[in-house]
C-alpha cells in the first residue's frame, strides 16, 4: 500500500474509525449537491425522520436542468421546473446555502466550487456526481457518490469508503505549443485505458502537470472517472495557493490564509512517498487529441490514423467495431477532416474563463462554418460575467457563436440543448458515450476547447496549430 | 414508511438464486442502461421500464423537447417513443422473469447516476455477474443490495452463452462463498471483500451504522484544521 502520499495524509485526518466490512468512516469536509441526484436522498432522510447533520459543510447549486437560453420561472420544461422547485424546497427547509440562480452565482457544481474557494487542500469533498473529482486539482480527495451515499453523507456528515491503491502519473517534459490539459488527460485515458484507474487514486505530477495553471488541474483531474479512476488529485503549490487566495474564502483574510496554508502544505506527498503503481508519460511527445469512438479512451493525436479494430488488443475489438461504425470513421485515415455540424465549448471540463478566452482567441476574427451551429456555455454566472467584462461575448457572437447562460447543457442533454439527429459535435466536454448528447444517432469528438474552436470555423476536425498558421489569420 | 416504523429492514444477502439474462459488451456506461433524460425525475419509481431504453428501441426518444415525463413524479411511458423494438435481452420474453444479469467488462462505467442501478433492479435484476465492474457502479449497487460478483472472462462468455441456449438454467449466486453455479458447473467468482462482508451482515444500509457515533464524528470533525470559521 502506498505510504507517505497526499492520499494517505487526507484519510487519516478524516477517519472516523473502521468498520465492520473493512471499510472506513471517512468524515466529509465539503458535500456538493445538485438538483438530479439529491431529490430522492432528501426524500429518504424524510422517510427515515433524519436531519441534515451538518448543513454548514454543505452547499448546493443547481446546474444539470437549468435552460442555458431564457431562465425565466417557471421553465417551459415542466420536469425541470419540479426539480428546481425540489431543490428550492429542500434546501430552504435545512437553510443550506444554495447558488440559485438569482444570486449570480450558479454554476455548473465543479466550477462554483474552486470559484468560491469552497473546494480547498486537504479537504474531503463528495458530490453526487463522478466528475467531482475536479476538486483533486487543488489536493483535495474529491470523489463522486450515488443518492443513497448523499443520504448518509446528509444524515451522518460521513461517507463509509474502502481506501484505494495510489498511482502516480508523472508526466515528463513539457506540453507543446497548442497543446493543453485536455490533450493530456485524453492521452492518459488512451493509453491507460477506460478501466485502467479502477481500484485506484490518480496522483498527476511531473514537470507538465506542475506547469498547468489550476483550470488547467482541473481539467485533468475532472476526467479522472473516465480513466476509471473515482479520485485524483494535484499536489497543492504555489500556483494553488494563488488561485485560493484570490476567492471569497480568503480575499479578505490573509491570517486565516497564512493559518491554512500551514496544513495544506504539511499533506503534500513527501519525496519518499511509496505508490503502488507508477506510470511515467512524456508530456512532450503528446499532440492536440481527440476520440474517434464512443468511448473516453478511444483518442488520436491529430495527425495520426484511427486504428484498426484487428490491430487492439483482443478485449478491445468488439468495442471499437461498433464504435467506428456509429462514428462512421474509418481506420487508417487521421479524424483530421471529419466534418461536424455542432461545436459545443461548455461542460465542468472546459467551462472556465481560461478555456473561453483561449477558444476566443482562435475564433476572433473569424466566423463559424456555415452549417455549423457553435454554442458557448460558460461554467458559471461568474464566469459568464467575467468574460462579458472582457469583451468575449462580442466575439463569440460576432463569430456566429450562441452565447448562453450557465449550466450542463449539452455536455448530457437534459435540458434543451441537445444534438439532433445524427449530429456530429466537436465538443469540449467529457463523454463521447452513445445517446450522450441527447440523441442516440447523435456523434461526439472529444477536444480541447481550442480545438473545439478550430473545428466550428473549419466545420471540420483540424488542428488548431495549422490553423494559426494559416496565412488568413491577420493579427 | 414514515418516522415511526422505526430502523430499515435491510435484509442479510448471502445468496441470490433465479435465472440469468445476459447483456454483451464491454464499457457499457450508465447512459446506456439509464438515458439522462429519465433522470428529471424525483423519485427513482417507475424507472425499471426505461433500463436499455435507446439499446431496445430502433427509433427511440422524448417525443417532443423535455416533455417526456413532465407533470409526473414517478416518471411513465407517455411522451416517449419507442417504435421497432431491437433483439436487446431486455425485449426477450425469455429472460423476463430473469433475475442474475450476466455482463463483461467494464460494467456501469461513467456517470455516478445510482438511477442505473435503481433502473435494473425495477426491472428485476438481484445481483449482477460480470468480468469487472466500474467503481462507482459497483458501490451503488451495494447501497442497494445488488452484488457485483466477478469472474473472468472465459467464464462469464460461457455462462452467457449458458444462458442465451438455456434461459431457464437456474444460476445460484453465493456472496460469502464467492460461486456462481449453474448446471453442474460451479464458477471460482469473486466478490470485494468490504462488499462481502456488508451484504452478508445485513449492513449495506449504511446510514444507521455511520449515524450510531455521532461524537466521535464531532471530534474528528473539530481536528480538522479548516473546520473553524
Amino acid at each position: 500500500m502506498s505510504e507517505g502520499t497526499l492520499y494517505d495524509a487526507v484519510w487519516d485526518r478524516h477517519r472516523v474509525r473502521r468498520l465492520p466490512s473493512g471499510q472506513d468512516q471517512l468524515f466529509v469536509g465539503l458535500h456538493l449537491i445538485h438538483e438530479v441526484t439529491s431529490p430522492q436522498a432528501f426524500g429518504m432522510l424524510r422517510e427515515r425522520g433524519l436531519d441534515v447533520a451538518y448543513p454548514e459543510r454543505t452547499h448546493a447549486t443547481a446546474d444539470h436542468i437549468v435552460p442555458t437560453d431564457g431562465q425565466e420561472r417557471p421553465y417551459d420544461d415542466e420536469a425541470a421546473e419540479s426539480m428546481m422547485r425540489e431543490l428550492e424546497q429542500n434546501v430552504e427547509a435545512v437553510g443550506l446555502t444554495f447558488d440559485h440562480p438569482e444570486t449570480g452565482n450558479q454554476g455548473i457544481v465543479h466550477v462554483v466550487g474552486p470559484e468560491q474557494g469552497l473546494t480547498q487542500p486537504g479537504m474531503t469533498i463528495v458530490c453526487g456526481d463522478s466528475h467531482t473529482a475536479t476538486h483533486g486539482a487543488f489536493g483535495a480527495l474529491a470523489f463522486g457518490i450515488g443518492t443513497s451515499q448523499i443520504r448518509d453523507v446528509l444524515a451522518t456528515g460521513t461517507v463509509a469508503m474502502e481506501k484505494q491503491a495510489v498511482r502516480r502519473i508523472e508526466v515528463t517534459g513539457e506540453l507543446g505549443e497548442g497543446v493543453t490539459a485536455k490533450d493530456l488527460i485524453l492521452t492518459i485515458i488512451g493509453e491507460l485505458g477506460t478501466d485502467g484507474g479502477v481500484g485506484y487514486v490518480y496522483e498527476y505530477g511531473g514537470s507538465a502537470v506542475e506547469a498547468l495553471s489550476m483550470p488547467g488541474r482541473m481539467t485533468v483531474c475532472n476526467m479522472s472517472i473516465e480513466g476509471g479512476a473515482r479520485a485524483g488529485y494535484v499536489n497543492p503549490d504555489e500556483t494553488t495557493y494563488e488561485w485560493l487566495a484570490g476567492t471569497d474564502a480568503f480575499a479578505d483574510s490573509p491570517e486565516k490564509f497564512a493559518e491554512r496554508k500551514k496544513y495544506w502544505e504539511s499533506i503534500r506527498s513527501r519525496d519518499d512517498a511509496t505508490y503502488d503503481d507508477v506510470v511515467t508519460i512524456d508530456g512532450s511527445a503528446i499532440e492536440p487529441t481527440v476520440t474517434w469512438g464512443t468511448t473516453p479512451g478511444q483518442t488520436v493525436g491529430i495527425s495520426e490514423p484511427v486504428p484498426h479494430p484487428d490491430d487492439l488488443p483482443p478485449e478491445d475489438r468488439d468495442v471499437a467495431k461498433r464504435a467506428q461504425e456509429h462514428m462512421g470513421v474509418e481506420p487508417g485515415k487521421p479524424m483530421a477532416g471529419y466534418p461536424v455540424d455542432v461545436a459545443f465549448l461548455g461542460s465542468c471540463t472546459n467551462a472556465r474563463l481560461s478555456d473561453l478566452r483561449a477558444a476566443a482567441k482562435i475564433i476572433e476574427g473569424r466566423e463559424v462554418a456555415d452549417g455549423v451551429r457553435g454554442l458557448v456555455v460558460p461554467g458559471s454566472q461568474r464566469v459568464k460575467a467575467a468574460a462579458e467584462r472582457e469583451g468575449l461575448d462580442d466575439i463569440f457572437r460576432e463569430a456566429g457563436f450562441e452565447w448562453r447562460g450557465a449550466g450542463c447543457s449539452m455536455c448530457l442533454g437534459m435540458n434543451d440543448d441537445q444534438l439532433v439527429g445524427d449530429e456530429v459535435c466537436a465538443s469540449s466536454s467529457n463523454r463521447n458515450f452513445v445517446g450522450r448528447q441527447g440523441s442516440a444517432e447523435g456523434k461526439t469528438v472529444l477536444m480541447s476547447p481550442e480545438m473545439v474552436a478550430a473545428a466550428a470555423v473549419t466545420g471540420e476536425v483540424t488542428d488548431v496549430r495549422e490553423l494559426e498558421a494559416a496565412p488568413e489569420v491577420a493579427r | 414508511m414514515s418516522a415511526d416504523d422505526g430502523p430499515v429492514d435491510v435484509p442479510a444477502i448471502e445468496t441470490v438464486s433465479g435465472t440469468g439474462i445476459p447483456v454483451r459488451g464491454n464499457d457499457i456506461d450508465t447512459d446506456q442502461i439509464i438515458p439522462a433524460r429519465f433522470l428529471k425525475v424525483l423519485t427513482f419509481e417507475g424507472l425499471g421500464e426505461f433500463a436499455f431504453f435507446d439499446q431496445r428501441y430502433e427509433t427511440a426518444g422524448p417525443d417532443g423537447a423535455g416533455e417526456a415525463l413532465a407533470g409526473t413524479e414517478s416518471g411513465g411511458a407517455g411522451g416517449q417513443v419507442a417504435e421497432n423494438p431491437t433483439d436487446h435481452p431486455f425485449n426477450d420474453e425469455r429472460f423476463r422473469d430473469a433475475n442474475v444479469l450476466v455482463v463483461n467488462a467494464n460494467f456501469g462505467c461513467g456517470s455516478s447516476r445510482e438511477h442505473a442501478p435503481q433502473a435494473l433492479q425495477r426491472w428485476g435484476i438481484d445481483a449482477i455477474v460480470g468480468e469487472s465492474f466500474a467503481e462507482i457502479f459497483a458501490g451503488n449497487c451495494l447501497a442497494l443490495g445488488i452484488p457485483t460478483i466477478t469472474a473472468d472472462s472465459e467464464e462469464i462468455e460461457a455462462l452467457q452463452d449458458h444462458v442465451d441456449e438455456n434461459p431457464e438454467t437456474e444460476i445460484s449466486v453465493d456472496v460469502g462463498d464467492e460461486t456462481v453455479c449453474y448446471d453442474d458447473h460451479e464458477i471460482d467468482a469473486a466478490v470485494d471483500s468490504a462488499q462481502r462482508q456488508s451484504l452478508v451482515a445485513g449492513e449495506w444500509d449504511t446510514t444507521a451504522l455511520l449515524g450510531a457515533n455521532p461524537d466521535e464524528v464531532a471530534a474528528t470533525a473539530e481536528s480538522l484544521p479548516y473546520t473553524e470559521q
